[in-house]
């Protein structure tokens, strides 16, 4: 179905500075990600094909031929916030007021520790703030992320083997009819509910809080922002 | 192999490179740089110390372009030459570059052109002196690997 369990959690990297991008693409190398750099803002939604519509006769989108029909699948953006023309805000905002694409989850990195700016960035969206220079250890904090997109891939492929389904998307709400042992039983109604969870959260308006708090149980106070060794004082 | 001539080797290798930490050429980001490195990527750390030797001498060039009137020292460039110079010193490690970078932007946030110039010599002096000891390590390492022997992991305390 195009949608390999095995395909790798694809990064969209975004910095002005040839030295930076090549040190977080290695970052993320080591991560095990794929990386894609770019040293734009436009550039980065020209990528995601924002910028032009998606292109249906680019031979680059046919060769990838996602199931949810962009011309590239991107897992997650993470960009520097000083960036000439289109700083690493504007991008931020561009993505989270796009349809197609506001469920990214968006990183930004600067190299200068301002909370104002660290706030501003969270408010809007990001899913977290990196002070450069980034280290592997800050990396880990991704790893949800990779995980569940992880998850999700093979989540769908095993729903497609045994159920009912049509665009790898069960039709209905129901007990699939499988003969099987109970022990079959049990194993697919967690799937269901744990993919309803996913749809659901990408059907919603729901703001990255709460998504967050689905997925993690963790507080929508988004006045602690997750980054650490950053003072907050004001 | 000779394993006395690469033991011999990887203790200098050792030495040399706790010496750099310890005179603080190199603060602790230097070690994260070596850490991405592996037996794919042999020449990462090398490739990213140039490219900011190469940055270096871009910068403090433009920026000495900006100094030169007295009377007409664009000190916007002059701040974003010095913000994008700490920038890069700080993700290579190279920790005296880094430090009168510091002191730079200081003199550039009160625009004091006298103290700009001295901060720009200082960078210049920094950077080449730090770009000699870096090639000498990445000598050794070479002589390690043509030895036979592999590159030791060495860890700051």
């Amino acid at each position: 179905m195009g949608m390999a369990a095995e395909s790798q959690f694809h990064v969209l990297a975004v910095d002005d500075s040839l030295f930076d991008r090549k040190l977080i693409e290695r970052l993320l190398q080591k991560s095990s990600c794929q990386v894609t750099t770019v040293d734009s803002g436009s550039k980065a939604l020209e990528f995601l094909g924002l910028r032009q519509g998606i292109d249906s006769n680019d031979p680059n989108a046919l060769s990838t031929a996602p199931v949810n029909h962009q011309v590239v699948e991107v897992n997650l953006i993470i960009t520097d916030y000083c960036m000439p023309g289109m700083t690493g805000y504007d991008l931020l905002k561009k993505v989270k007021e796009s349809s197609a694409f506001r469920d990214i989850p968006v990183v930004i990195m600067s190299s200068e520790n301002v909370p104002a700016r660290i706030s501003r960035c969270l408010e809007e969206g990001a899913e977290e703030f990196f002070l450069k220079p980034v280290r592997l250890a800050d990396l880990n904090k991704l790893k949800p992320h990779m995980m569940k997109t992880k998850l999700k891939n093979q989540k769908l492929e095993e729903i497609e083997k045994t159920s009912n389904v049509e665009n790898g998307v069960p039709t209905a709400v129901v007990e699939p009819e499988i003969k099987d042992s109970t022990k079959v039983e049990i194993e697919i109604l967690p799937l269901q509910q744990d993919l309803l969870l996913v749809q659901q959260e990408e059907q919603t308006s729901s703001t990255n809080n709460k998504r967050k708090s689905v997925e993690e149980g963790i507080s929508t106070d988004r006045a602690r922002p997750r980054f650490d060794g950053i003072a907050t004082a004001v | 192999m000779n394993t006395t001539v690469v033991a011999q080797l990887q203790r200098q290798f050792q030495d040399y490179i706790v010496s750099l930490y310890q005179q603080g050429f190199l603060d602790n980001q230097f070690s994260e740089l070596r850490k991405l490195q592996d037996e794919g990527t042999p020449d990462f750390v090398s490739e990213v110390v140039f490219l900011f030797f190469d940055d270096c001498s871009k910068l403090i060039n433009t920026m000495s372009t900006s100094l030169e009137q007295p009377d007409n020292v664009d000190f916007k460039q002059l701040d974003s030459g010095v913000h994008q110079l700490k920038g890069s010193s700080s993700s290579v490690g190279a920790k005296r570059v880094k430090n009168v970078c510091i002191s730079f932007k200081e003199c550039c946030d009160v625009q004091n052109r006298e103290g700009c110039l001295r901060c720009l010599q200082q960078v210049d002096y920094e950077y080449k002196m730090l770009k000699t000891k870096l090639q000498e390590l990445f000598n050794l390492e070479q002589q390690i690997l043509q030895a036979g022997g592999t590159i030791p992991q060495v860890d700051i305390s």
